[in-house]
């Protein structure tokens, strides 16, 4: 990136910057890239500098996938970069009530700023609120509170825009060939983030008239259950030409049912961003050739902007002089050309 | 067909003569109307789905499809309708088959290739039913309890295992017996493992004492143990057989899956009971047979399939299932007591 002094010009930078570096760092000249933890790569972490010491307590749900577990990594790893903040982690947890005794043991404790990724957003929104009555800023990630008063700042994934740029990718890479069927394979219908990321990729489909959404089946997020619909899924449509499949972890099962099927007359697009999926796209032998992310990397970045709100400071790399209320990411296509930039993001 | 297991007491009202005498010398005389009216369910869904979608439901592959994705419940679901039969509940077998599908995928597990994972699945699952046989039949701890203690805890360790993380399965004799090509005769290994342990099952509960034992334990444990049945020991068995049953499965997922994940077997635990139930199993023992419990998971797979062939959603399919189940055992409970 190059250095641009003029307000409206750095404004202008950050717009610029590729895919996925529109996570920028807390206080920084320069904005950093998404792509860049938690594997410490080169990347210089936003201003390095040490400033004023900063505690920052961090409550999550309980890792009990890939993607949670890289979300704690993430955390973690960022802070220990950071001479000047302390990291106060909870044990995870997805039980609402001991996640809400954490959180006010974590305000009792009078951390500077509080990290929160909610097990379920709506019924934590209390906590939130009273650590914000409390004067402790709360960087709510992810799964969003009730009410903006219950967070300084938001920080998450985009749902309906995972959807939308896989659908996207699906219509451009299917372009011109009529009567194209396309399937999709959800994730745990009864989460609302499910129904986002569904309605993304209709949307998207609508703007390519020979596609054609032939069937949606959903799975559990789970490699069991990602294997069981797709087979399901390649028994009920013999010839398609494109398949979305919300969760790479799932993927797994799916990849497996269609490896059993013998099937590989279609390409399919994952996401969320895991290592696995990454790989299979570097390598190019199999029907994986994309995956849209939902990333892990976040977790850092609300480290940095807790940090920056801890040291009162602003966001680098835009005009602003406060931190903005909320940050929704950008789903970046991941596809052989730019999997390498994002393989050390990937997650187990 | 089978021959019901029933004490003597309630013997009257569930079996019938067959009408037509057996058509093979050995094989039992009498049918459990219960069975029979399953059939008839199962011919109903089989209808339904041959008339929404013909081309894609009877085919050969969507069979092997159906049967393959039956095999890993329907083996647990074998040692759950022992349990039941006994008087039991099994609430832990999900977490077991989970344990035990992740156990057997770590990495150093992995090294020992094909025999390490199916030794490791086989051995965790029997493990955790002798701490649920022993916690239950000499720790005299009700098996509701016992069994969900062992539910949480395997979870647990099963979690702490992985560490959230899918652990894919890279060594290649065990990923092949999920392909095509290890079809014998158009039948996946997978599923004749399930026909392995289903006949098995029944011998062991029609044709021995240990069956016979299960039986008498679950209809009047009082009765049982005064008729000299040493009845802690035999639902020390019966515990260890279900876990046998989970270990056994356990390797069937990892072979299907080509993974271990902490995640795997979730609500196994109320799919074997439901499947052991519609299937004639009563619930508070003392009756019950393997081809109901297996022809239970037989509709529970082929209403799966016939939703999704359909392409309706989860909403949907939830209903259905639910309003199938009641249907099902209303027109169960009319056929036995009107025959």
């Amino acid at each position: 990136m190059p250095e641009i002094t003029s307000r409206r010009g750095l404004l202008f930078g950050a717009a610029a910057v590729s895919a996925g570096a529109l996570l920028t760092g807390c206080t920084s000249n320069e904005p950093s890239d998404s792509g860049d933890e938690p594997a410490g790569k080169d990347q210089p972490v936003a201003d390095d500098k040490p400033g004023k010491q900063v505690t920052i307590g961090f409550a999550g749900p309980q890792a009990d996938h890939g993607w949670l577990n890289a979300i704690n990594d993430n955390a973690k790893s960022r802070a220990e970069k950071y001479s000047d903040v302390t990291l106060e982690i909870t044990e995870g947890s997805n039980d609402t009530a001991q996640q809400i005794g954490q959180i006010e043991t974590l305000i009792n404790k009078k951390v500077d700023v509080l990290v929160v990724l909610p097990a379920d957003g709506k019924a934590l929104t209390q906590v939130g609120l009273k650590a914000m009555r409390a004067g402790i800023p709360v960087v709510n990630l992810d799964r969003i509170f009730n009410t903006p008063q219950a967070y300084r700042c938001w920080i998450g994934g985009d749902n309906y825009g995972m959807g939308l740029n896989a659908g996207h990718y699906i219509g451009e890479k299917l372009k011109g060939k009529s009567g194209a069927r396309v399937i999709e394979l959800a994730g745990l219908d009864n989460l609302e983030l499910t129904k986002q990321r569904t309605q993304g990729f209709d949307d998207a489909l609508k703007n390519y008239p020979n596609i054609k959404k032939v069937a949606r089946q959903a799975a559990e997020f789970t490699v069991e259950s990602g294997q069981a619909k797709m087979a399901q899924l390649l028994q009920a449509q013999s010839k398609f030409d494109a398949l979305w499949n919300h969760d790479d972890d799932q993927g797994v099962g799916a990849l497996r049912a269609i490896e059993q099927a013998g099937r590989d007359d279609f390409l399919m697009v994952g996401g969320a961003g895991a290592l696995s999926a990454f790989q299979a796209i570097k390598q190019d032998d199999g029907v994986l050739k994309a995956t849209v992310l939902y990333p892990p990397t976040m977790a850092a970045s609300a480290i940095d902007l807790a940090r920056a709100l801890g040291q009162s400071k602003g966001i680098g790399g835009l005009a602003e002089f406060e931190i903005p209320s909320s940050l929704t990411l950008y789903s970046a296509v991941v596809d052989k050309t730019n999997v390498d930039q994002y393989m050390s993001t990937g997650f187990k | 067909m089978t021959q019901p297991v029933s004490p003597p007491r309630d013997s009257s009202t569930d079996k019938v003569p067959q009408a037509r005498p057996p058509a093979w010398r050995g094989l039992p005389a009498r049918a459990d109307v219960r069975t029979l009216s399953l059939l008839g369910v199962l011919a109903a869904l089989i209808l339904i789905g041959g008339i929404t979608k013909p081309d894609e439901f009877l085919d050969s592959r969507n069979l092997q499809l159906v049967l393959t994705q039956a095999s890993v419940i329907g083996v647990v679901t074998v040692g759950m309708t022992f349990v039941i039969i006994s008087g039991g509940i099994d609430l832990s077998v999900g977490a077991i088959v989970a344990l035990a599908s992740v156990w057997a995928t770590t990495v150093a597990t992995q090294e020992y290739g094909f025999a390490g994972i199916l030794f490791t699945a086989v051995i965790v699952g029997v493990g955790c039913g002798l701490v649920n046989g022993v916690l239950i039949a000499y720790g005299a701890m009700v098996p509701f309890i016992a069994t969900l203690a062992m539910l949480a805890s395997a979870r647990g360790l099963a979690l702490q295992i992985t560490d959230g993380k899918t652990q894919i399965v890279t060594v290649p004799s065990v990923l092949d017996l999920g392909e095509r090509d290890a079809y014998v005769l158009g039948v996946p290994p997978l599923v004749m493992v399930f026909a392995v342990v289903t006949v098995i099952g029944w011998l062991v509960l029609n044709r021995t004492t240990f069956g016979r034992r299960t039986v008498a334990v679950g209809g009047n444990p009082e009765a049982a143990r005064l008729a000299g049945i040493d009845v802690r020991r035999q639902r020390l068995y019966l515990y260890l057989l279900s876990g046998l049953c989970c270990g056994i499965a356990a390797f069937l997922l990892i072979v299907l899956a080509g993974s271990g994940q902490n995640t795997n077997g979730n609500l196994y635990e109320l799919d074997a009971i439901a499947a052991a139930i519609i299937g004639g199993t009563l619930l508070t023992g003392g009756r019950g047979t393997i081809v109901g419990s297996v022809l239970g998971v037989l509709i529970f797979t082929t209403i799966t399939n016939i939703f999704a062939l359909n392409n309706l959603q989860s909403d949907v399919q939830q209903i259905a299932k639910g309003a199938i189940i009641v249907a099902a055992v209303l027109v169960q409970r009319r056929t036995a007591s009107t025959t």
